[in-house]
Parts: C-alpha cells; structure tokens; sequence
C-alpha cells in the first residue's frame, strides 16, 4: 500500500468544484455553508499526515487491504482472448470498495465534531458500509433506501439493521437511488449542524465527487503496481461497472495519465435503451442539473428526470459523476453497456469459471470483457475491477432465473 | 423600477406587511391553476409565486411533493407553465415569480426561456438550486429582460454571502425562516427573527420571509420584522383538500382573505 499522505491533491477540479463544463455546486440555500464547511474540513484534513496515517491503518488492518490482484486464467480463456485481471474489491470488509469512501468520510465527519451521519443507498453495500464505519467510530447512523431496493437487497437491510443503523424507506418518485439521495440532501437540510451527509459516490455537488474519488484512488494504485509486479506492463484496458461512478474513478485515476490505456465504464443497459428501462446515462441522456452538480442526466424533453430501470440496483441511477462526463467528453474515457440479460449471465459464469459471485453491478464490467475481450487481441492485458461481491444479489438472481425457467441445473 | 420593486415601496409607504403566496402549477390542473392565481390576487395577494412542477424537488417538503406529482400527473411541463401565465397575466395586478429547479429552465434553454417568461409576464425568478455562486449567467439573461432574480437567505447564510445576495440580486430577498424543507408548522420560529435582523443590518432590500407559515397571526408575527410574509405550504394544502371540489376557487380566495385579516 502506497503512502497515503501522497494521495491527495494531484488531480482537483477548479476552484468551483468544477470538471471541464461539468460539476459546480447546485444546492439549496441552507445547505450553502454545510458545505463551504465541508470543503474546509476536507483540505484541512488532506494536508495533515496523522490524517492520512489513520486513514491507512484503518484500510489495512479493518478493512482488510490491500487486495488481491487474481489473473482470471478460466475466465480469460472463456473470453476467447487477452488475460484478464480481477482487482478483488469483494474481499474487503463488508465486501464492496463503498468501504474505503465510507471510513475516509467518516473520519471526516469525527473530525468535524459531527455526531449523526445520513446516507442514501442503492444496491444498500453503502449503506453497510457507512454503518460499519458509524459503528466503528461511535456515529449515530440514519441510511434512507427506496424501498424498491429494500425489497430487492433485504439482506443489506437486515445487515445495516444489525449494526445499529436507522434504515428509512423512501417510497416517493421510482423508489430507488434517486430518490434516496433527495431524501438524505432533505434529512440534511433540516439538521445541517450536527449531521454529515455521507455521500457514497462520486456525484453530487463539490466537494464530494473529489473526496470520493481520492478516497478511492486506492484501488487503482493498488492495481498498477500490482499489475506492474505481476505482469510486468501496464493492461491495454481498466474496465469498471459505472452507477455514480465511484468504482470506476477509482480504479481509473492511477492510470489517467497512461495515455496507452483504455479506459471503460460499463452502464446499466437494463432492457434495452429503450425510454424509461435502463440507466445508460451516456448512451441516452443529456447535459443537465439533477441532485447538486451538472453532468449527464436521463431526462425528457422538459428537464424531468427519467425513470430508470437495471437489474442491480447499484447502476438504476439517472445521472452520474461529473468527472466521468468530462472523460467522456474529452476522449479519456468511454462509456459502452451491457444488458440485464448479459450481467445474469456474466454473474453466473465468473460464478462457475473462477468460484467467485459477483455482485450484480460488477457483472455488468464482467459481461463486457465477456463480450468484448476478444476486439483487444490474444495478448491484451485487461484490468477488471471486482467491486463487489454477490451474496445480496444471490435471491433476485434464483427469482429472476426460476421465473425464466432456467434455474441453473 | 421593477413591478416588484413597486410593490414593495407601496408596502412600505403604507406601514403594511406584504403577503407573498406559493402554488404550484398545474395543480390539481393548467386550467384551475389559472383561476386560482386569478382569485390570489383578487384576494389581495402582492406577489404571486407559480412553482414549476420537477421531479425531484430535493428541496420541498411532503406537502409540495405531492402537489408536484399531481401536477406532472396532470401534463403540467414550463412552457405550458408559461402559456397559461401569458393567457392569465392580463387579469393579474400582482407580480409574479416563477420558482423553480434549475433543470427545466436549462433543458428549456435559458434564452429561450427568458423570451417566453417576459412574453407571459414574469416578473422576476427563483431558482432553489442556483446560489449566486452558479446563477451568474441566469441572473445576466434575466436582468437583460427586466426580470429579477431572487435569491434565497437560510439561517445558515454567511453575512459575506448575505451580502452577495443583495447585491446580485433585486425586487427582493427571500429569507427562509427555519432549516429544513417547505411545510406546514404550528408556530414561526425564533431563527426567523435573528435572519430578518442579519439581513436588515447589510441591506434596504425588501425581505420576505417564510417557510411554515399558515395562519394570519404568523403573518403578523413575520411582519414585525420583514416586508412580507411568504404562505407555501398551507396553501398548495388547501388546493389539495378542495382539488376536485367546485368549491375550489372560492375556498382558495377565502383562505387568503383570512391571512390579510
Ligand atoms: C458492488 C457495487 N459496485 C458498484 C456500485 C455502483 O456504484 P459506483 O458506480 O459508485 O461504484 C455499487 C453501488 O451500490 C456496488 O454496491
């Protein structure tokens, strides 16, 4: 593990927050100061070494890091192609990369002198996350959940219930991540001096989309050098799920500069990008304003938001990060899909190939190298990043297949 | 001077307290919502706010929620929005403000926007998630057109960006009286006051304040220490008691009628 002191502070945005055209800070009055607040708190911490050495002792002795690097030999030759490396964020505590943001946050937060923190939660491996790390470090934990996701991720809730969280249900708009997140800025506006907003990915209004991504930046550091070590060069592509785009901006940043490598967000193609059934931002949306910061958003004619729709509840999101907008548009990076029907399938193969289950959001980066492994050519080197595992998918994913009738075996 | 401005100067020419009301657009529909800012003003309302229906007002509460997904529910989109104010504003004394999110005006296209809101007659704009920090290029179109721009003040607003606000914006201020979202409350809150005093000691702008109110003696209350009180919430509830009712506009006006009392 790489010294955390040198993490921070290599790639910010302007001064407002902003990414190229993308980013800034869209948020109502009161949450202005919370903010400004925030923001403070932030780079103050970021320049302090004691800051970064608890940060580092927590990642490696709680959270279990630093991860494995596992050369996918099955899968690689089930692709027809190129080797593929699997950067096993699963294997950390609570098993997802939520965690890493969840405890750099927190400490953030403890640092403030805040006591009660929110969070919003999809997939609900963030809302674990920022009760584990509101477990750890004495924080009261309030973690608002559509209840569309609630009824699809029950284990998580139970989880989050188990180590002492409130969990709210949120049961307005589609009832998922979107609306979650509007129910924890709406908690924050109401309570803004004793509670942080423990945001979990990079979206939303400055400073966050910094913070997240720095305090994910871990992983991708991690890979380099254990790519560098393993392989001996660095992957031809570094593929990553994108729902807010925590995981993927991550796993990216150490590899921004290495022009040689390219870089790829799988989106939730849901069924189709056909209006109102999936969630590919990029594929199917427009510049625009949605939950603090001006990125790509799925939007009709009027400027409301889209209904969304993907099997993992991680990726069912309307917007996402505003750094991935920028990549988007200036070439760095690109953005392909892949279907519901092909994150099931990805889901079970790495599941038969390698003994491992994924969580459904990473199986949508797994069916792309599935798919598309064999366009980089026999000798490619692709960095996979594992950003979950699938425990709390393993019921929806025996519903989904008993209803089609092809329960495995 | 803006009608805005005007109004304003006549309340305080008076030694009266101004009543700002909220509804939002196209609840329970476009066609009753005409009517009902008809009877706003007709009851003696001195600035008109027509919120644009969003699907996700992260800044509202229950109440207004609700009244937003009824309006989407029932095809209310801005330009429409903006129709039925061109078709209505002639029988209209009062100001009116469109408040609004930021992305139906963006997707609209600002310019495009500014033309239609100056041929409906808008009078000035409050867009809840566009502090002066990003509003400057809403805040330019809109002054081109004679529109002001209202900003919002909270209890946690800075003095240093109390006074940003006063100078960028115009017509006057909004101070919201209490932390949290839009909603109904049993009794104004003593954070109103210290607002109003924060604000008075940086700036002659016309404050209103709300957030909560819903009785006459509120508006009184509020009045000791602002130009205007502002009634959200409680209104769009009595729209949701009386949506289908034939009784509707009547209750509307009454309702009003008894918060000038
Ligand atoms: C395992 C896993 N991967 C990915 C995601 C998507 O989020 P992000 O795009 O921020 O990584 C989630 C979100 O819930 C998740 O739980």
């Amino acid at each position: 593990m790489s010294k955390a002191s040198t993490w921070f502070g290599r790639r910010d945005p302007d001064a407002r927050g902003y990414y190229g055209a993308f980013g800034g800070r869209f948020v109502p009055e009161t949450l202005v100061a919370p903010i400004e607040a925030l923001e403070a708190a932030y780079f103050e911490a970021r320049r302090d070494p004691a800051f970064a050495e608890e940060l580092e002792r927590l990642l490696q002795h709680y959270v279990g890091r630093e991860t494995p690097l596992w050369d996918a030999r099955r899968l690689s030759e089930a692709c027809g192609g190129g080797r593929v490396l699997l950067k096993r964020e699963d294997l950390t505590h609570t098993g997802a990369h939520k965690i890493n943001n969840a405890l750099g946050q927190a400490l953030v937060a403890k640092r403030m002198g805040k006591t009660r923190v929110v969070a919003e939660t999809g997939a609900g491996q963030h809302g674990v996350a920022s009760a584990t790390a509101c477990a750890l470090l004495g924080l009261e934990c309030v973690v608002y959940m559509g209840t569309e996701d609630m009824r699809r991720q029950a284990l998580n809730v139970f989880r989050m219930r188990l180590l002492g969280a409130t969990v709210c249900g949120v049961d307005s708009g589609s009832c998922t991540l979107k609306d979650a997140i509007n129910e924890a800025m709406r908690d924050w506006v109401a309570r803004p001096g004793d509670t942080h907003y423990l945001l979990g990915s990079a979206l939303g209004p400055h400073p966050y989309p910094l913070m997240v991504r720095e305090f994910q930046s871990v992983i991708g550091r991690e890979a380099r050098a254990q790519c560098l070590a393993q392989v001996g060069r660095l992957p031809d592509a570094v593929i990553a799920c994108v729902g807010g785009g925590s995981n993927a901006i991550g796993i990216f940043d150490a590899f921004i500069d290495d022009a040689g490598v390219r870089l790829i967000g799988v989106e939730a193609g849901g069924e189709a990008i056909r209006s109102g059934r999936h969630a590919a931002r990029f594929a199917g949306g427009a510049a625009g304003v949605l939950q603090g910061t001006r990125t790509f958003v799925l939007q009709d004619e009027h400027g409301n938001i889209e209904a969304t729709h993907s099997v993992s509840a991680g990726l069912d999101y309307a917007a996402v990060g505003p750094e991935h907008a920028f990549l988007q548009e200036t070439g760095r990076a690109e953005y392909p899909f892949a279907t519901d029907a092909e994150a099931l399938d990805a889901f079970q193969q790495l599941a038969r190939l390698e003994g491992i289950i994924p969580a459904l959001e990473s199986a949508h980066a797994i069916a792309y190298v599935l798919k598309s492994a064999k366009r980089f050519g026999p000798d490619a080197v692709l960095l996979v990043n594992l950003s979950g595992r699938g425990d709390k998918d393993v019921q929806t994913v025996e519903q989904i297949l008993e209803e089609a009738g092809r329960v495995a075996n | 001077m803006s009608r805005i401005s005007e109004r304003f100067k006549a309340l305080r020419a008076k030694g009266e307290t101004g009543l700002v009301t909220y509804v939002t657009a196209g609840d329970p529909d476009l066609e009753r919502s005409a009517g009902i800012i008809k009877r706003l003003d007709r009851a003696g309302a001195d600035v008109i706010e027509l919120g644009v229906p969003f699907s996700d007002p992260l800044a509202d509460g229950p109440v207004i929620q609700r009244a937003t997904e009824r309006a989407l529910a029932a095809g209310a989109t801005l330009p429409k929005v903006l129709d039925m104010l061109a078709a209505t504003r002639a029988d209209i004394s009062a100001p009116v403000v469109i408040f609004s999110y930021a992305n139906p005006i963006l997707r609209m296209g600002l310019d495009y926007f500014v033309r239609e809101a100056g041929k409906a007659g808008v009078d000035g704009v409050l867009t809840l998630d566009m502090p002066p920090e990003e509003g400057e290029a809403f805040r330019t179109a809109f002054a081109g057109a004679g529109i002001d721009t209202i900003f919002l003040l909270s209890p946690t607003t800075t003095v240093d960006r109390i006074r940003k606000a006063a100078a960028l914006g115009s017509g006057f201020l909004y101070g919201i009286s209490r932390l949290g979202v839009t909603g109904v409350r049993e009794t104004v809150n003593d954070s109103a006051r210290e607002l109003a005093e924060r604000v008075k000691a940086e700036t002659a702008m016309p404050l209103a304040l709300g957030f909560g109110l819903s009785r006459p003696e509120h508006v009184k209350t509020v009045g000791q220490w602002a130009d205007a009180a502002v009634v959200g919430s409680a209104l769009v509830k009595v729209i949701a008691e009386h949506g289908q009712a034939p009784g509707l506009l009547d209750e509307v006006e009454r309702y009003v009628r008894w918060l000038r009392n």
